[in-house]
């Protein structure tokens, strides 16, 4: 994996992912190794974000590297016109690992072509986010012991939910059931389900979350937004189906665990947070020993 | 009473050229701006809405002193799979062959998706070329990864 850039969950193979959660495990053991004290990391956020920017920053200082970079695009030189091949040329020639978000589809593969160092994808528009799929399967490993054999039930909106559908297709490797809780019109894309089913693995699809909340190891949540429906009645009519209250927890799984992607609006009451089966602050807390994983993998040091 | 009139119009045999035949009736002015035919200064006929025995209508182009590159050609297998060539030289049929759908494509079609990088900066389009179960073709954008379909391509 060394100098090879992170655009795209496909990007890597099965034993590739795993040894990435191994190092960050080695990480969350010993989170302030100072690997990376001779090396200068560039954060490029084209596009404001606050989990993955200041979780990828704290990674790269836990570890002893600079970082240099810009916060949204109106900082940079993007806003006098420059195009994104010329700033990832330019960028690439102050630093040694590159880690961007941009708005724009397909914008960090263009990237991994035009530069000389390997790009860290952390968000391309609404297409990869593989650092968030790694940290999501931390996460269910790190609470279900294992990632094979697990039954997940992805709640929300699972149409346009990029982490979703990166999940489903990581987990496709690795014998999942797939339980698919969303309305109608949000239900998961026929491409997305192309994998689960080459895979040979089932899927099931409500649109309630008590018909299957009980069964699971996993219950990942995920946002409804206002702006995804056609229709606004549609949208007041089901909003409230999706949101998880505390008693709902109380027949699920002793090993269940809850998850999502944050930031959260309003589809897990807060009371459900002091329940011990909460743990998406874990979740977030997570992201930044696979960020440290994924930036000394790829830079070679681990 | 006038039994000079012409009851078919005859488009004179190519001496030395190309013709494709085969192609879908709809697919024919796409499959001229594919292969740059609007743009070109040999002489060039086509016809459509012609009757053919295998597909119901068809579409047909020849054109004159001109050769095309397999790789050229295969370009219009996206929009015109059923298409043949024949090529003459001195009147007479050299080769015979039917378009190859190619497994990438460059630069020649759009992406779909109006996020796609490669419809904001000057970035040239490539898609792996896949046919879904039906048999029907469809582009995989290496940018974006999403799949532009028969009915959106549209052409650079």
């Amino acid at each position: 994996m060394k100098n090879r850039s992170l655009i795209s969950i496909n990007d890597y193979s099965k034993e590739e992912y795993l040894h990435i959660l191994d190092v960050a495990e080695d990480f969350e053991k010993n989170p302030r190794q100072k690997i990376l004290e001779n090396h200068v990391v560039a954060t490029l956020f084209f596009e404001p974000s606050t989990r993955t920017r200041l979780s990828f920053e704290s990674a790269i200082s836990q570890l002893g590297g600079k970082i240099i970079g810009f916060t949204d695009a109106a900082s940079s030189s993007t806003s006098k016109g420059e195009t994104l091949m010329d700033t990832i040329k330019t960028v690439a020639n102050y630093s040694d690992l590159i880690v961007m978000r941009h708005p724009l589809d397909g914008s960090a593969r263009w990237a991994s072509e035009v530069s000389s160092v390997p790009i860290i994808n952390a968000g391309d528009g609404a297409n990869q986010h593989p650092t968030q799929c790694l940290l999501d399967m931390y996460s269910i490993r790190k609470t279900q012991g294992t990632l094979e054999n697990i039954h997940i039930a992805f709640v929300g909106d699972l149409k346009y939910g990029r982490t979703v559908h990166s999940l489903v297709i990581a987990l496709s490797q690795f014998n999942a059931t797939f339980h698919l809780v969303s309305p109608e019109e949000l239900k998961l894309p026929s491409a997305i389900k192309k994998y689960i089913k080459e895979a040979g693995l089932k899927y099931h699809q409500y649109t309630e979350i008590e018909e299957v909340i009980d069964q699971v190891d996993i219950l990942y949540m995920t946002r409804i937004q206002r702006e995804r429906f056609a229709d606004p009645i549609e949208y007041e009519r089901v909003k409230n189906s999706y949101i998880l209250k505390d008693h709902m927890l109380k027949n699920t799984k002793t090993n269940m665990r809850v998850l999502h992607p944050l930031p959260r609006v309003n589809e897990i009451e807060e009371a459900v947070d002091k329940n011990p089966k909460a743990y998406y602050f874990q979740q977030a807390l997570n992201g930044v020993y696979v960020r440290e994983a994924i930036v000394a993998t790829i830079l070679g040091l681990k | 009473m006038d039994h000079n009139i012409q009851k078919e119009l005859k488009v004179s045999a190519l001496e030395n050229g190309t013709v494709i035949d085969h192609i879908p009736s709809n697919r024919l002015f796409t499959a001229i701006h594919i292969l740059n035919l609007d743009k070109n200064d040999n002489p060039v006929y086509f016809g459509t809405n012609m009757s053919s025995k295998k597909y119901g209508s068809k579409g047909i182009i020849k054109i004159s002193d001109r050769f095309f590159d397999r790789e050229e050609i295969n370009k219009i297998a996206l929009v015109a799979p059923t298409a043949t060539l024949i090529e003459i030289k001195d009147y007479k049929v050299v080769s015979k062959y039917s378009v190859e759908t190619p497994k990438e494509v460059q630069s020649f079609v759009k992406c779909f998706n109006p996020k796609c990088i490669t419809n904001h900066q000057s970035v040239p389009t490539k898609f792996k070329v896949f046919t879904d179960d039906k048999g029907v073709i469809k582009l995989l954008c290496n940018y974006c990864e999403k799949t532009t379909t028969q009915e959106n391509m549209r052409f650079q």
